[in-house]
């Protein structure tokens, strides 16, 4: 399916140029209505501004710390919006876009960041979606346990896993990948290079070329794409997920990305890398690309850009002073979850606390 | 009624609540085709098919992670790890993840999983093989973990283990799989995790343990019993949670505690079971709360082993300086 783009030979799906202009094999592949795609621009607009109140927040002391997800926001949104509603989404913690395309409203995901749990109150037939996963490169193998659940009951719903390419030097991201293999689970595993894991650089995390690469190993494909690209990264999950709804397995799907922004808030990378590359990158901005194509298109107009930039950053702010005036958790709250009913040990732990 | 060995009567627990519950799995290392080094699931694959009792790859965190995503998604996975030391690769899924999946998603997802894996030495067993883990997971926080030595709990336990909608770790004395036989219900049963028994009744100490070294402790009752000392043996059966009342509520009448358990000494399940009579029953202590515990030593290979493991003796000497002890 992929064979067009083999990693192995140094090739990677890319189908929109920095200019904001499709490449003539866009036409090939499987791509997304233009309603789908400003849906995605809007919620990459949401992301990026929902990320920059959010820095601000931090530095009024209101917000702990805040992974910012710039520069890689056309990965999740791209990946989710080739896929179900139903699908399952596994995140790790920089898929804002994606989360916002879920229906997860934005407060509730401030809520998270902002120190309450009930940010990760994901009932199963609502959202399709697993909390934020912090343990890095543990998350995938959820999704292969997924895929088998959801086969052993006859539904065709895939499942997406995202993670770091840090994520890809852990064992239980190779189990993962291993355990999909055999079992042929419907799972795409999809890797952000962002080519920094704080502040070590994608070479020193493996020596392998490219991650998508390392999918063969495990008997499936793997492909690399643009990261920074909403249609490469469409056409790379809908293929996958195409062939894993009908039994063909899973896929490892590499976005060639970068993280623009420090790790997270309480993270300063001018101490490991330079501001040069980090310019190169911003060149290469996906909101830029997709505002571009649009605008090429005729489908959005500069006015319009202002404005739904000006709407979303109002609605960051409306959102966080909503998760802001939620109650925070009461004493309880932190002792009657640990089980579905309290036992004894906890009981007298809670009401000595309470004493 | 059948008489079934404690393994049987394990394998007849997932065989009844494979039987009740279609969404029940049972997987791991060698479980399926091979039925399982100890022959813990021989027959399920036969009966259940491939789809609910299948081999895994050699992978710990594989089987635990992909366990958790199964359960979340609606079924019920009871995984087997094949030997305990090998339960540690899989420690980041359980801790992480199985263990806090519902207070971290506000009781939004849960994780009803069931890891079985064996507990203990003296089966002369390679390295790795004979890890006495109860503590460590008791501590992880948000697991249950339970221990049964005789077969009717094997089977009751398991089943309530596998009905119980969080993770529960379910040790199996494995010195024990096959030493003795008891009768076993056909149907379906359970006995309710965080409850003790009262094996045998007595007066004049309290002697607690659990697993496989019940069957010690229950030679040291006997020996103690002919030579006129009345002692009350306690199955813990579950270390978390521990049914603290029911140890303290027989140091009120007994006076006097001993616990003995195989796992290291230093912050074992001992020290909670001292804990809980001292908070329970202290005015009633006639003699310092006692423990015999294995030493805060790895168990040592097979021509050394005898220097870890508790002998019925030790504990008898134990329990009779504890009695003898005047305040």
């Amino acid at each position: 399916m992929f064979q067009a783009f083999d990693p192995r030979e140094g090739k990677r799906l890319a189908l929109l140029n920095p200019e904001g202009c499709l490449t003539e094999c866009a036409s090939a592949l499987p791509h997304p209505t233009d309603e789908e795609v400003l849906e995605a621009y809007r919620v990459m607009v949401l992301a990026r501004q929902a990320d920059e109140w959010a820095v601000n927040l931090n530095r009024q002391g209101r917000m702990p710390t805040y992974v910012l997800n710039e520069g890689q926001e056309a990965n999740s949104a791209g990946a989710l919006l080739a896929l179900r509603p139903d699908d399952w989404f596994v995140p790790a913690y920089r898929e804002l876009a994606g989360m916002l395309l879920r229906g997860l409203p934005l407060h509730q995901i401030y809520l998270y960041w902002h120190g309450n749990e009930l940010g990760s109150h994901l009932p199963r037939e609502t959202y399709h979606m697993l909390p934020i996963s912090v343990p890095v490169g543990s998350q995938p193998l959820h999704a292969v346990g997924l895929a088998y659940a959801e086969r052993f009951r006859g539904t065709d719903r895939v499942v997406i896993a995202f993670m770091g390419e840090g994520a890809t030097s852990e064992g239980d991201w190779h189990e993962a990948l291993n355990l999909a293999g055999v079992w042929k689970a419907a799972v795409i595993f999809f890797t952000q290079n962002n080519q920094w894991a704080i502040s070590l650089p994608a070479r020193k995390q493996t020596a392998s070329p490219t991650v998508a690469e390392k999918a063969f190993a495990y008997g499936f494909e793997g492909v690399q794409v643009d990261g920074n690209d909403l249609f490469a990264v469409y056409a790379a999950v809908r293929q996958a997920a195409d062939k894993a709804r009908a039994g063909g397995g899973p896929t490892l799907v590499e976005g060639y990305t970068y993280r623009i922004g420090p790790h997270t808030t309480s993270d300063d990378p001018r101490r490991y890398r330079s501001e040069a590359e980090v310019e190169r990158w911003r060149a290469l901005d996906p909101l830029l690309r997709l505002e571009r194509y649009l605008q090429n298109r005729g489908l959005l107009g500069a006015e319009e850009v202002r404005e739904i930039r000006e709407k979303c950053l109002a609605r960051a702010q409306a959102e966080f002073e909503q998760a802001e005036r939620l109650k925070d958790p009461s004493l309880e709250d932190t002792y009657r979850f640990m089980f579905r009913e309290l036992p004894p040990p906890l009981k007298r732990q809670l009401a000595r606390r309470r004493a | 009624m059948r008489s079934l060995t404690l393994v049987e009567a394990i394998t007849d627990g997932l065989r009844t609540a494979m039987q009740a519950d279609p969404t029940v799995l049972v997987f791991g290392e060698d479980v399926g085709g091979e039925g399982g080094v100890f022959r813990a699931t021989a027959g399920l694959q036969e009966r259940f098919g491939e789809a609910r009792c299948f081999d895994t790859p050699l992978s710990e965190g594989g089987i635990v992670g992909a366990a958790i995503g199964m359960a979340v998604g609606g079924l019920k996975p009871v995984v087997e790890i094949q030997f305990s030391g090998f339960a540690y690769s899989a420690f980041n899924q359980l801790a992480n993840h199985a263990a806090r999946l519902r207070n971290r998603s506000r009781g939004a997802l849960s994780v009803p999983l069931v890891l079985r894996t064996p507990h203990g030495g003296g089966i002369r067993a390679p390295e790795h093989h004979s890890e006495c883990m109860e503590a460590m997971f008791a501590h992880m926080r948000g697991l249950k973990v339970v221990i049964p030595s005789t077969p009717y709990d094997a089977k009751g336990l398991l089943i309530a283990a596998i009905r119980d909608p969080d993770p529960v770790v379910f040790l199996e004395p494995a010195r024990i799989y096959r030493s003795v036989r008891q009768e076993v219900p056909e149907e379906e049963y359970t006995i309710e995790i965080g409850k003790a028994r009262v094996e045998v009744e007595g007066s004049e100490l309290t002697l607690v343990s659990y697993g496989a070294q019940m069957k010690e402790a229950r030679e040291a009752v006997q020996a103690l019993a002919e030579r006129g000392r009345s002692v009350e043996l306690i199955d813990l059966r579950s270390i978390y949670p521990l049914d603290a009342e029911a140890v303290a509520g027989s140091v009120r009448k007994t006076g006097r505690l001993l616990i003995v358990h195989e796992a290291p000494e230093s912050y074992g399940a001992a020290a909670e079971v001292v804990t809980a009579v001292v908070e329970g029953a202290f005015e009633y202590l006639q003699a310092p709360p006692a423990r015999l515990t294995g030493a805060d030593t790895f168990i040592p290979l097979a021509l050394g082993e005898h220097y870890y493991l508790i002998r019925t003796g030790q504990i008898v000497a134990e329990a009779e300086r504890v009695l003898a002890y005047e305040p």
